[in-house]
């Protein structure tokens, strides 16, 4: 046993697998501790913001500010201030009043407003621009202007009776507030997703969610087929006959179909995160099932099973002690492809509206079928899918390696 | 001849007997939901019905066409003959739609998406399995890992990249359906360079994601045949490597057509997801739509063509096993 687990670890992939996995599950016990909390609580108002830090506009008006002054303030205000399109009519504009165009960079936002400003001239008159055009430069100009000049920006409050404004502070273009002097900063690495929750604390509790629906899934369709796979391989018969013809029937009727029957006649509001599992767990047991016993039955015969045979030995024991051990490693092999498979099913379930009831927990699938219905892949809002995606692809990649790995130590014909 | 007789007869028994399975299962398990099923389905039909006549009527209408008022031997005999004739019934969320028109106008596309993307990618897979296998060192190191990541990356997940790479990045295909918007089906080219333009993405979605799962099987199969003990022994006759080579990949192909035979399913359940991504009018979307409308007679039509169409895809299968197989025949007589 000893020697066997120092083999498993010399496989480097199993070892890669197993630090890919043992990452994710330590991510998902410590992340919750450094930031606790409800990860189904709604923060923002809206949808999808983007990931980043928010600072209270409010607390940053009152904190107390310093006086800094940047050399680039202004182009980097500007450069934040100035749409593509903006730029692109610039690009044009200049190249209309002859500025040859290998000096014109639009994307060098220092440069391309230097040249503007050298060369912008509301009288001159570019072949084939009409009167609006015109006076789109014209705004474009004083939108420049405004920022290059140095504005005051007024905080007024209300008077509750008068309801006149009254000044409170002016802020200057180079007053700054210390990130720590402002009361409330919230860093939403993953930004927020449809429903304006704090999508990385979601990706977290979600994992946890859809690995424990892998493992109970695997758990059930594991000790399913291996009992019926040792009844029918060491026990043979009808009993045999009978497993089998069932085996063969759930071998072709696809499980997803199955799946999707089920979920939907177990209803909405019964589903929860546990059932799912569970019945993931009943329509995937059938592989297992195969494998064992063509083991079974290439085992029943060997002279070991024979002799504990003749020595009296009862069937409980003889399975536990002569058979069990020679497919252990199979087993696990299988456990771990059916945690794969069945974190997957889940996903695909939830992808359908079949998932586990929506207002409890937090699953990959459910993620994404929010996402989805939501087109977060068609406004651009990668953040609300692509780490699910990741984290799917992560716990699969990582059980697949181990199992590949596995299967190298235990079939030597298959080493490098 | 006789033994390609007995086993295309075990193989249509088999074929005969899951079909039974899959339509008493089609039509069994709704029918476990605790308490009235017709109420539940009529509730969640109705959900957004407030005018209690047309809730009647519609518990009526599932009361009629399920027969529940019958015993249960009579309802089943009632489901079969109207299965056999195509009748499912009228769909709710189209209704009057039959459900027996939408489904037909849905497989055409499924069946024109899938069973071209599962091929391609089985044989794509195959070949660069064997190439590993055979070259090993370089090819096989980077090839390795690289299946096994693709093999991870589920089907729609596959297509959510495609579609944000290739469609809304680079917009260089369309994003949605299986034809423009603006277009009547006709026999036009331009109709049908619209319908190849709309099939690219789903199509290499499904593809990318065969790949990898045949590419690690066949790897690993070529690898035990390169190392059995016929290959030493044709070594040590001084065959060439080029033939001992072809024999390798033949005998490595067959389990890889019975792993298709039964990861067949598997892979049509993965497309269909893939297809609610691209929004092709195929049957995934239809369930999809079925499930969203709680229009129970299209879920329970469209899963019965579903498994229909892997059972036959999995009989095919076994036929073309058999004649590629000459050991089939042997094995048949133990």
């Amino acid at each position: 046993m000893k020697n066997t687990v120092k083999q498993i670890f010399h496989s480097p992939k199993f070892v890669v697998g197993f630090c890919i996995f043992a990452l994710i599950l330590l991510i998902m016990f410590i992340y919750p501790l450094i930031n606790p909390g409800d990860p189904l609580e709604m923060l923002g108002l809206g949808s999808f913001f983007k990931p980043g830090t928010y600072v209270s506009l409010y607390d940053s008006a009152g904190a107390q500010s310093k006086t800094l002054k940047l050399p680039d303030a202004d182009v980097r205000r500007i450069d934040q201030a100035l749409s593509d399109e903006d730029r692109v009519a610039m690009g044009l504009w200049l190249s209309g009043a002859g500025v040859p165009d290998d000096q014109i960079d639009l994307q060098d936002t220092g440069s391309l407003l230097q040249l503007w400003h050298s060369n912008y001239d509301p009288a001159t008159r570019i072949a084939g621009m009409t009167k609006a055009q015109r006076n789109y430069y014209v705004r474009l100009n004083t939108k420049l202007e405004a920022v290059k000049l140095g504005d005051t920006l007024y905080v007024a409050a209300k008077d509750a009776a008068s309801a006149a404004l009254s000044e409170q502070r002016a802020l200057g273009k180079n007053d700054y507030v210390n990130l720590s002097d402002v009361a409330n900063v919230k860093t939403l690495p993953l930004g927020t997703d449809n429903f304006g929750r704090d999508t990385l604390k979601e990706v977290v509790a979600a994992t946890g969610t859809s690995i424990m629906i892998g493992l109970i899934a695997g758990i059930i369709a594991t000790l399913l087929g291996l009992t019926l796979g040792l009844l029918s391989g060491y026990v043979g018969g009808w009993v045999d006959d009978v497993i089998m013809f069932f085996t063969n029937i759930f071998t072709v009727i696809p499980s997803f179909v199955l799946l999707i029957l089920i979920t939907y006649s177990v209803g909405q509001d019964q589903r929860g995160a546990v059932t799912v599992a569970v019945i993931i767990g009943l329509t995937s047991w059938v592989w297992t099932t195969r494998s064992v016993r063509s083991q079974v039955i290439s085992l029943r015969g060997r002279d070991h099973v024979n002799l504990s045979k003749l020595s009296g030995h009862r069937l409980p024991r003889i399975i536990l002690r002569d058979i069990l051990p020679y497919i252990a490693s199979y087993v696990v092999m299988a456990f771990i492809l059916q945690v794969s498979a069945a974190i997957l099913a889940e996903a695909q379930l939830s992808l359908l509206g079949l998932g586990p009831k929506t207002t409890e927990v937090p699953t990959l699938g459910l993620m994404m079928n929010w996402a989805m219905l939501y087109s977060a892949h068609l406004n651009g809002s990668w953040w609300a899918y692509f780490p699910v995606i990741m984290v799917i692809a992560m716990v699969y990649f990582s059980l697949n390696l181990m199992n590949t790995g596995l299967d190298q130590v235990f079939n030597p014909q298959l080493r490098d | 001849m006789k033994g390609y007789r007995k086993y295309f007869g075990k193989k249509l028994f088999w074929f005969i007997v899951t079909f039974i399975a899959a339509v008493l299962l089609n039509f069994i398990l709704p029918r476990l939901m605790p308490g009235d099923p017709v109420a539940v389905i009529t509730a969640r039909t109705a959900r957004n019905v407030s005018d209690v006549s047309a809730v009647k009527q519609i518990y009526a209408s599932y009361a009629e066409q399920f027969g529940t008022n019958k015993s249960m031997w009579e309802q089943f005999v009632i489901y079969v003959s109207n299965a056999a004739h195509g009748n499912f019934g009228l769909s709710f969320s189209q209704y009057p739609r039959p459900v027996k028109d939408i489904v037909l106008s849905a497989l055409p596309w499924t069946i024109g998406l899938q069973f071209p993307a599962i091929i391609v990618g089985w044989l794509l897979g195959n070949l660069l399995g064997a190439l590993a296998a055979y070259i090993r060192k370089g090819f096989d190191k980077v090839l390795m890992p690289l299946s096994l990541f693709f093999s991870s990356i589920p089907a729609f997940a596959m297509a959510v990249i495609l579609l944000v790479i290739f469609a809304i990045n680079l917009k260089v295909a369309p994003i949605s359906g299986g034809y423009s918007y603006d277009m009547i089906p006709n026999f036009s080219w331009n109709f049908v360079r619209s319908i190849i333009t709309h099939y690219q993405l789903p199509f290499w979605s499904i593809v990318l994601t065969a790949i990898g799962g045949q590419a690690l099987g066949m790897r690993s199969m070529s690898i035990y045949e390169l190392n059995a003990d016929y290959v030493k022994y044709a070594r040590f006759l001084g065959i060439r490597d080029k033939k001992i080579v072809r024999y390798v990949f033949r005998n490595a192909m067959l389990p890889q057509v019975t792993g298709l035979a039964l990861s067949i399913g598997t892979m049509v359940g993965g497309a269909l997801v893939a297809e609610i991504i691209f929004s092709y009018p195929g049957l995934g979307t239809t369930i999809l739509q079925g499930i969203k409308m709680a229009d129970y007679p299209l879920i329970s039509a469209t899963t019965l063509i579903i498994t229909v169409m892997v059972l036959i895809a999995t009989f095919v299968l076994d036929l073309i096993y058999a004649f590629i197989d000459p050991r089939v025949k042997a094995s048949q007589f133990e």
